[in-house]
């Protein structure tokens, strides 16, 4: 187990290892970003002043590394527009974004699990149906259009929630709606089909045979090793989350990272962006390292592979 | 294959009637899944649509009459002609935007995916046959790709080289490869042991050879799976962007972008946002739909 998660630890180092790379050349893929960074009606003469001082003119290898370096020790330059250290402004972000996924994945947790069992248990049954039909919806509809939605009927029509803002627990619900419906839609189908497939096994029907009730078959029995493919989409759902809060911050004006980063980009604020990228690509990177850590208790026979 | 090999000697003398060929056979069990089958329906309406929107569009969907704007659903104009679904704050017809706007969406999504699984079908094939340090720089460039937030990456790069129809699809493309190239991956490493794998590579055929002519056609199936359920999440990235701002600049019609326009105007005119935001819903269900009864009948052990 120990050599497993030294390799897995290794192997997260080298992703983001790579993550910089692709960071670093975002800002590289014009091939010159001073353009990109200073104001259009800069003069020659400040373009190039400014190229000598940000070492644009060395090789781009000397520069990655440069980049890499300043990374390491969370320094990705200066934001342009604020002034002030790029990944301050981020990480000033980041509790508004953490906060909204967790919220949305609680609800989806919470709402896919429950209704994926009692989907699997009572199949071809009416609730079966809707619950299928309603996560079939789910995972079809697009985030910002369901986000519009539901400001228009219950801020705009009944006035129940706030459409915008962080604040209290009110001003939570319906982003966090928003950003879970298209996770719980995946994790309910999830549920449902390794249910299924679980409780078609052997040892169920042995469990049955002795006697064992329906309720502990199914919450005892079944859903402990239906539960392994659930744990591992929660990781990746958890960057689809990451992903989907640039939308949904960006609808309900939730001041997390993802709207700073979508403003920093219509403000040209390159370093910020960069500096957000790096910083929700490591947050996933680290969080699938402890799902897998979770994993190797949930399975024991990972540890010995 | 069995009752073909039994009428051996007819299927030689005569051509296969198409009512017996396998991809027949196939569709017919496709089209028996009602659900595969409402999904094949919304996709040749939505295909149609789009091919055909100088034809069925009631209105230019770029006319804009200032006298007209923001009219309710079934609006009836001077001149006596109906907007169904109403006008936008230009006066511009709703209707004729959401048929047109579905160009741009099947456009995208017809050409990203078809980068990204051609490029998904290279690397899993070289990588699922060669092994080794290949597939290992493979499988840890899949890893890098996962790590990031796809739409922060997407608006991120489109930031940079700046909005366009060609910028959208290459973005989209490239770094929409890992699925497949995984999928195919896996298809190839029970392949590769196969007999008429290694009797083709023991009869001495070239590596080029095996697998264009006995992996590629036998990991189509799968391929073809995820490139369907890929083509809806491409619909909605598109419209995604779109809404940002990120996508195909206006006045061009775009899902996204009259959703973005709508969400201006929804205290007062609701159907801005609402019918374009439908239209992405019916389409993206469809192509899902379709893309499980695929699954269902080509291919029920793969897990998407």
């Amino acid at each position: 187990m120990k050599t497993f998660l030294i390799r897995r630890f290794l192997q997260s180092l080298l992703v983001l290892f790579g993550v910089s790379a692709i960071v670093f050349l975002i800002l590289h893929l014009t091939g010159d970003p001073t353009l990109l960074l200073l104001p259009p009606d800069a003069t020659a003469e400040e373009i190039a002043r400014f190229r000598q001082v940000m070492g644009f003119n060395d090789p781009v290898v000397v520069q990655y590394v440069r980049f890499l370096r300043g990374a390491v020790q969370g320094n990705f330059g200066e934001s342009l527009r604020h002034g002030e250290p790029a990944l301050d402004l981020v990480v000033e972000r980041l509790p508004a974004t953490l906060e909204l996924s967790a919220a949305a994945l609680l609800i989806a947790l919470c709402v896919a699990i429950p209704s994926g069992i009692l989907s699997a248990v009572k199949r071809n049954t009416l609730l079966d149906y809707v619950s299928t039909v309603v996560a079939l919806l789910g995972q079809s509809m697009p985030t910002f259009w369901l986000g519009i939605m539901l400001i228009l009927v219950f801020s705009v029509q009944f006035n129940l929630f706030p459409s915008s803002g962080r604040g209290d627990l009110m001003h939570l619900v319906l982003p966090a709606i928003t950003l879970g419906l298209f996770t719980t839609a995946r994790i309910t189908r999830l549920t449902r089909s390794g249910m299924l497939e679980v409780l078609g096994q052997d040892y169920i029907r042995t469990a049955r045979a002795k006697g064992v009730g329906e309720p502990p078959v199914v919450w005892k029995h079944a859903l402990k090793n239906a539960s392994i493919p659930i744990v591992t989409i929660v990781g990746i759902e958890l960057g689809t989350l990451l992903g989907g809060a640039v939308i949904t911050e960006t609808i309900f004006a939730w001041p997390g990272v993802g709207r700073l980063s979508v403003q920093a980009i219509y403000n040209r604020d390159f370093p910020v962006v960069q500096a957000a990228v790096f910083l929700l690509a490591t947050t996933f990177v680290l969080v699938n390292l402890l799902v897998d850590v979770v994993y190797t208790y949930l399975d024991p026979r990972i540890r010995f592979r | 294959m069995n009752h073909q090999e039994a009428a051996g000697s007819l299927v030689l003398i005569r051509p296969t009637p198409w009512s017996e060929r396998e991809w027949f056979a196939l569709l017919v069990r496709l089209v028996r899944r009602r659900t595969a089958l409402f999904g094949l329906a919304v996709v040749v309406f939505v295909v149609g649509a789009a091919l055909l929107a100088p034809l069925i569009s009631p209105f230019d969907p770029l006319a804009q009459d200032i006298t007209q704007r923001l009219r309710p659903p079934g609006w009836q104009d001077a001149l006596g002609s109906v907007h169904p679904l109403g006008t936008d704050h230009l006066g511009r017809d709703i209707l004729a935007r959401s048929i047109y706007g579905a160009r741009i969406a099947l456009l995208v999504g017809c050409a990203a995916v078809a980068i990204s699984g051609a490029l998904g079908m290279a690397i899993g094939l070289v990588s699922g046959y060669f092994g080794g340090r290949i597939d290992d720089l493979f499988m840890r460039l899949a890893d890098v790709q996962l790590a990031f937030p796809f739409i922060l990456l997407a608006i991120a790069v489109i930031g940079v080289l700046g909005p366009s129809l060609q910028n959208i699809i290459v973005v989209i493309g490239v770094s929409s490869w890992v699925v497949y190239a995984r999928v195919v991956r896996g298809e190839v490493l029970s392949l590769r042991e196969r007999e008429f794998v290694q009797a083709a590579i023991a009869l001495g055929s070239r590596d080029g050879r095996v697998l264009v002519r006995h992996v590629l056609p036998n990991a189509f199936t799968p391929w073809l799976v995820v490139a369907t359920l890929d083509m809806a999440r491409v619909i909605v990235v598109e419209s995604a962007l779109s809404f940002l701002g990120l996508g195909v600049q206006p006045p061009t019609p775009t899902w996204g972008g009259m959703l973005a326009d709508g969400r201006v105007y929804l205290t007062t005119a609701w159907w801005l946002a609402t019918f374009p935001g439908l239209a992405i819903l019916f389409t993206v269900l469809g192509i899902n739909l379709l893309g499980d009864g695929l699954r269902d009948t080509l291919d029920p052990r793969l897990k998407l």
